[in-house]
């Protein structure tokens, strides 16, 4: 199972599956298929977009790590998307309001912002590991939840100000904004860029070389056999959705900190649901899902060069639909054939779809 | 409050009735505020209504001898773009109305997504200022920042802004609106036709822009029914922007207000609208509708006999105005604001069911234009 193969045919297969898909509905609803993605590629090379491409994909790559830490033990953490607005919120709030000297205002505006997020999160993590709350329902209510009180906290009686119609925080101080790294007129990339590349090494250890994350990944094969092997599962619930909120709760900072420097009505939406799409198609793999996070970027920027050369730009949605759905049937698919290959060699000693019943996270049925 | 209902029903009724035989029999200027509001056993104690104008002045401008084929126009929608029978569209008749009267010589429209990041809104805007669009037009006020930066980049291009001003920016011009006066006109409307002396203001989202109506609709209102009671209903708090598209929402806040004994229902909730709408036909009560005619739009017509008039936002005058003005390249002229005096808000008079007060709108309307009165564009509680 563990051959390149295994791990690199099945997104392969999956997205030649969705853009073949998208010609065809491109051709039902009149369109060139060939002009849709000369479009969509063209666009990397102009203006900003490659930049924003990646800039986008900061955000993607550290919510999806948020989701995957959740996976791995087969928590559904639905709610990042909440905890990342309101971490973001207050992040806009704390960062907005204390000048510190040596970039010290931005460690403090981070850590408001992992604190946030995990406080947020842990509302739920209580209620799962002290009532048995599913933590689908609970997180999916505090993100509903999670808009009532940004609402508050950014409403002109609060921390918020009026500029126009709009309403949002104060503009960050100079001292607590990260720099990026410019690219002249193509743009500039967040320096959060390198946080979100250190999150990913510091979760490929926390997974690989600690006994943690041996401990969280047994906990998610086979909750009976960690506890078993003297693993406190409440324990683990609890640490595991904690991390992975504070993760959650950096998400909306590169833009925060990088360029909108305010958190205010336009703060963009969606990245929690984005996270778990890319989580799956990552496999929970810190490299994959630096791909997959990639991938999303440059097709939801991809809307704006569809839309210009008059291509229903929803196409990207469907594309984005298929991708996700295919690549869990073809890693099902893969992971047979392999199993069949592998029982051939063996000597077909094995009987045939032995195995426990395989998480959702890892392409299981749902 | 079930107990009454067949009581309040009769009354509802009867105010149905009375209103549909004003609307009839109304053919000539026999019907005055009096005779509307006089009897004030069921409706309201009304203030006297200012004096009719012989005619309200609104400009105009003129646009027989202009020539648009040398504009490449670029339109940049919000959410919902072209059809949205809202916002959007009105921006979008502007541009069609432009394009009829003295012609443009090439159009690009582009749209928004839902939750959209700074950065595609600004991409979007440098795709047509790099294809040489100019001039380039902005439907709301989230593009404002985005605004900002691209204008600085192009300085020969022409930008306008629908609803928002940016500062320091000599090549933006913005599109703003007398939202408050309008819903001015409204409120007097409300007060007039409601015979509970009870009234509602419904709002989609608790956003500034939102409270421009709220403010209009409670003082125009109260100038014309100083004893008015007012229902005041959000839909959802500011950043939930899901309060502009929820009618379930808008049924449930309407109905609540019903309840409270408010028998005319104004809202300013874009697509929940529908459900005010539905609400206010189920509870035999009115409802006045906001930016666009609505007792026209197809979308609400289920219910479009409760709609007895409706907040006109000019967003395409404003559209047409702003090209007419750039196709002759000249913008000294241009209304900072669109106001009563210019055509930019007004009230609707389709399906007849205002035009017994006809006169005593437009009297307000003269007033609020000559600076007589001066509504607040913030509630003042």
């Amino acid at each position: 199972m563990g051959s390149i193969r295994a791990k690199l045919l099945p997104p392969a297969l999956a997205i030649a599956f969705a853009v073949l898909l998208c010609a065809v509905t491109l051709l039902f609803s009149g369109s060139s298929p060939l002009e849709a993605l000369g479009a969509m590629v063209g666009s990397l090379g102009r203006g900003t977009t490659a930049v924003d491409v990646v800039n986008t994909a900061t955000s993607y790559y550290i919510v999806a790590l948020a989701a995957a830490l959740g996976f791995q033990m087969n928590l559904l953490n639905i709610g990042i998307e909440g905890q990342y607005r309101l971490a973001a919120c207050v992040a806009a709030i704390v960062g907005g309001a204390v000048t510190l000297p040596f970039g010290l205002g931005v460690v403090v505006t981070m850590l408001a912002a992992a604190a946030t997020g995990a406080a947020w999160v842990g509302i739920a993590a209580l209620l799962k590991v002290y009532r048995g709350v599913s933590e689908v329902i609970s997180t999916i209510m505090l993100n509903a939840l999670s808009f009532g009180v940004i609402a508050y906290l950014i409403s002109s009686d609060m921390f918020g100000e009026l500029r126009g119609n709009n309403i949002g925080t104060p503009y960050l101080p100079e001292s607590n904004r990260v720099p990026g790294f410019s690219f002249g007129s193509s743009g500039t990339v967040f320096g959060m860029v390198l946080v979100a590349a250190a999150l990913g090494v510091g979760y490929w250890v926390l997974m690989n070389r600690t006994r943690f994350g041996f401990e969280l990944r047994a906990s998610g094969k086979s909750p009976t056999a960690a506890a078993a092997g003297g693993v406190n599962a409440k324990k683990m619930i609890l640490v595991t959705l904690l991390i992975s909120g504070a993760v959650a709760g950096l998400a909306g900072l590169p833009e925060l900190l990088g360029r909108d420097h305010t958190f205010s009505l336009n703060f963009p939406a969606g990245y929690g649901f984005t996270g778990l799409a890319v989580a799956l198609l990552g496999r929970n793999n810190p490299v994959g899902i630096a791909f997959g996070a990639l991938l999303w970027a440059f097709l939801d920027k991809s809307r704006l060069a569809l839309d210009n050369v008059g291509v229903p730009s929803e196409i990207v949605t469907i594309m984005q639909g298929s991708i996700v759905l295919s690549v869990v049937v073809a890693y099902e698919l893969v992971r047979r054939v392999e199993l069949r290959a592998e029982q051939r060699r063996v000597g077909g000693q094995n009987p045939p779809g032995s195995g426990e019943p395989r998480p959702v996270s890892a392409g299981g049925a749902v | 409050m079930r107990r009454p209902r067949g009581a309040a029903l009769a009354i509802a009724l009867t105010g149905v009735l009375a209103v549909v035989g004003c609307a009839k029999d109304g053919g000539g200027t026999s019907t005055s505020g009096e005779g509307a509001g006089g009897e004030g056993a069921a409706g309201c104690q009304l203030a006297d209504p200012p004096p009719a104008p012989d005619e309200v002045e609104v400009s105009t401008p003129e646009t027989a001898d202009v020539d648009g084929s040398e504009l490449r126009v670029g339109l940049a929608y919000d959410i919902g773009g072209r059809g949205d029978a809202s916002f959007n569209d009105a921006a979008a008749a502007g541009l069609d109305r432009a394009e009829e009267e003295f012609g443009l010589g090439d159009v690009r429209e582009l749209t928004a997504e839902a939750n959209e990041s700074e950065d595609a809104k600004v991409s979007r805007l440098r795709q047509l200022a790099d294809e040489g669009f100019s001039p380039i037009i902005g439907v709301g006020f989230a593009y404002a920042d985005a605004f900002e930066t691209v204008a600085a980049d192009y300085p020969d291009t022409d930008f306008a802004l629908v609803d928002a001003a940016v500062e320091d920016a000599d090549n933006i011009t913005p599109l703003l609106f007398a939202e408050h006066e309008g819903s001015f006109l409204a409120g007097v409307a409300a007060a007039y036709k409601s015979d509970n002396c009870h009234v509602g203001f419904v709002g989609g989202v608790e956003t500034p822009l939102i409270q421009k109506f709220e403010a209009g609709f409670l003082e125009g209102a109260r100038a014309a029914a100083p004893d008015i009671q007012i229902e005041n209903t959000y839909l959802t708090p500011a950043g939930d922007i899901t309060g502009f598209q929820d009618p379930a929402k808008g049924n449930e806040a309407t109905r609540a207000q019903i309840d409270a004994g408010a028998d005319v229902v104004y809202h300013a909730a874009g697509a929940s609208g529908k459900g005010v709408f539905e609400a206010a036909k189920a509870g035999d009560a009115l409802a006045i509708g906001v930016d666009s005619d609505q007792y026209n739009q197809e979308t609400v017509a289920e219910s479009k006999d409760v709609i007895i008039t409706s907040m006109l936002k000019r967003v395409d005058v404003a559209v047409f105005n702003y090209l007419a003005a750039v196709a002759e390249d000249d913008l000294t002229d241009f209304p900072e604001v669109f106001d009563l005096s210019v055509d930019g808000v007004d009230y609707s008079t389709s399906g007849g069911m205002v035009d017994d007060i006809a006169d005593v709108l437009d009297g307000y309307k003269a007033q609020i234009i000559a600076g007589d009165i001066e509504v607040p564009s913030s509630p003042t509680g």
